[in-house]
């Protein structure tokens, strides 16, 4: 069975935002709500990077265990789903994540959450899939129709990756083979510094 | 003839016991010289050390991100720009291990552990029996104040710790759906109830702040633990003993921390940081515990504990025998005309508000 992974290649990423769009139009996100976004590091000095973010369907994911109405599942894909219908906008999912991937529309004044929204890797959510309700609560069911995230199909540079774990990262090994480069684990030069 | 093959022989014993010590001695040396031998070694290659500390600009580069750096991002909102924030892994292991596991038991034993003291103490009684003159003691005001804010204070306790403990206690009874519903509720209870029962505890503050100043015979009082354990022990105390006021400057404290991170996490428009949400949350929720577990010993010591205090919050009034049990400063000081006359036996006389008469 697939473990479903996103990688971002930041030697690619030129910062386009094209798979957030991609995503807000095929998913319908609400408004206020960017289930991906592109963060730049660096903006504009040497050394600039940029890096599309999202859910990154933890295998220990912090958001479900926290939630406090335990609305969190995963898929046999590995992909961190959740109910909506049990969802009460509490926000701990938000605290939780080092990714803030979980938001919230805002409902009333004063902050009020409504139910959360994040990326569903283009899986939907429970329930018949494809089914309005489906749409309407969770967007597009991609996988459920064989095909991947929009967002890391849409990526112009291939930077974005999105699939089954071992297949991206021997994309992303060859990458960095034909760079010829080091491959970028933290600590491979102290590790592997050659001597003198 | 035996002497050469006995020289012979003990010769050949000396040489063999000489090559055992010999062999045992430089295994000994060896193991212990030879491994450090290597520093000899690596005092001639200082290339080697050096590398060690060499930093990498690519893994820094990436250790920054990881601790918190903010970049930019054209999405708008709250911390967007934030690739990693990493104090929610601290948040998950205080809430769901410290708050929700070690807090919930603790709660459950103190629960257990007054259910074993009423057990083995009873009610105490007022033991001269009732002498059916009442004595006033909460002002209507007060009695409000009181209620306004217990009432609250109790439907708090059950939401909020709906929120902390029910996905283990509730979920198992109510399942998934019924107990997503009841969240929902107690959320919006929690959420809404919230300030309006802060404004109770801070008018209960102020109006209370007065009397529960330490005073002269506290430390008495609570040396015999206010005579808690015994009937025969009854140390001095005025109108409010020492261990009510510990229960006021708790809430005087204790509860204004609840309720100061409770508006915090209340009212996420204001741009706070997840950082202070999730330390909020942290100090609300055990805040909170302590609170409710020192208003365990409250409501019991005010119900089914002590014969007679209760009616002092419900109807105002309390029995003289009881003032003079449990408050005997107060008490002369009432009797001797100080500040309150009694309430005439006149006036109350009749049955008190739930309170039976003696036969």
């Amino acid at each position: 069975m697939a473990r479903m992974k996103f990688l971002c290649d930041a030697e690619r990423c030129i910062e386009c935002n094209g798979c957030v769009v991609a995503c807000k139009n095929e998913n319908e996100v609400p408004w206020g709500v960017n289930r991906r976004r592109v963060v730049v590091l660096d903006d504009g000095v040497p050394g600039e990077k940029s890096i599309s973010v999202a859910c990154m369907h933890c295998t220990d994911a912090p958001c479900a265990a926290v939630c406090p109405v335990d609305c969190f599942y995963t898929t046999d894909d590995g992909i961190v789903l959740h109910d909506k219908d049990l969802c009460i906008g509490c926000g701990y999912c938000f605290y939780a994540c080092p990714f803030g991937a979980p938001q919230y529309p805002q409902k009333e004044a004063f902050g009020v959450r409504g139910k959360m929204d994040k990326c569903t890797f283009c899986a939907g959510g429970p329930g018949e899939n494809n089914s309005d309700e489906e749409y309407t609560k969770y967007g597009r069911n991609r996988i459920a129709e064989g095909k991947l995230p929009l967002c890391a199909e849409f990526c112009a540079t291939k930077a974005l990756l999105g699939g089954d774990g071992d297949m991206v990262a021997d994309i992303y090994r060859q990458r960095v083979l034909k760079r010829g480069g080091r491959p970028q684990t933290w600590g491979w030069e102290t590790a592997y510094k050659k001597a003198g | 003839m035996g002497t050469p093959e006995k020289t012979t022989r003990a010769t050949r014993g000396r040489r063999y016991r000489r090559i055992v010590w010999w062999t045992v001695a430089i295994i000994l040396v060896g193991a212990v010289a030879l491994p450090l031998g290597s520093y000899v070694y690596t005092g001639f290659q200082p290339a080697y050390a050096q590398a060690v500390e060499d930093t990498n600009p690519r893994a820094n580069y990436w250790r920054a991100v990881r601790s918190g750096d903010q970049g930019y991002t054209s999405v708008v909102g709250q911390e967007t720009n934030v690739l990693v924030q990493n104090g929610g892994q601290n948040w998950r292991q205080y809430r769901n291990r410290l708050l929700a596991n070690y807090g919930g038991w603790a709660l459950f034993g103190l629960a257990l552990l007054i259910l074993l003291f009423f057990g083995w103490r009873g009610r105490v009684n007022i033991s001269k029996g009732r002498s059916g003159v009442m004595i006033m003691r909460w002002s209507s005001l007060e009695r409000f104040v009181h209620w306004y804010t217990a009432i609250l204070f109790v439907i708090l306790t059950i939401t909020g710790l709906s929120m902390l403990f029910g996905r283990a206690v509730l979920i198992p009874l109510l399942g998934p759906r019924g107990f997503a519903a009841w969240a929902d509720i107690a959320m919006g209870l929690h959420n809404v109830l919230g300030p309006a029962f802060s404004i109770g505890v801070v008018v209960m503050i102020l109006m209370w702040i007065p009397r529960n100043l330490p005073q002269k015979g506290d430390g008495e009082w609570l040396a015999k633990f206010g005579g808690m354990f015994n009937d025969d022990v009854h140390p001095p105390s005025g109108r409010v003993n020492a261990g009510e006021k510990i229960w006021f400057w708790i809430i005087a404290t204790v509860g204004v921390g609840v309720i100061v991170t409770g508006f915090i996490l209340d009212f996420p428009n204001y741009g706070q940081t997840r950082e202070t949400m999730q330390l909020a949350n942290i100090i609300h929720g055990a805040l909170a515990l302590v609170w409710v577990g020192v208003w365990f010993g409250h409501a019991y010591l005010g119900t089914i504990g002590t014969e007679g205090t209760l009616e002092g919050m419900t109807g105002g009034y309390v029995d003289a025998n009881w003032a003079e049990q449990h408050h005997d400063l107060w008490y002369e000081e009432v009797r001797h005309g100080g500040t309150q006359a009694p309430q005439g036996a006149t006036e109350r006389a009749k049955p008190g508000p739930g309170g039976e008469q003696p036969a």
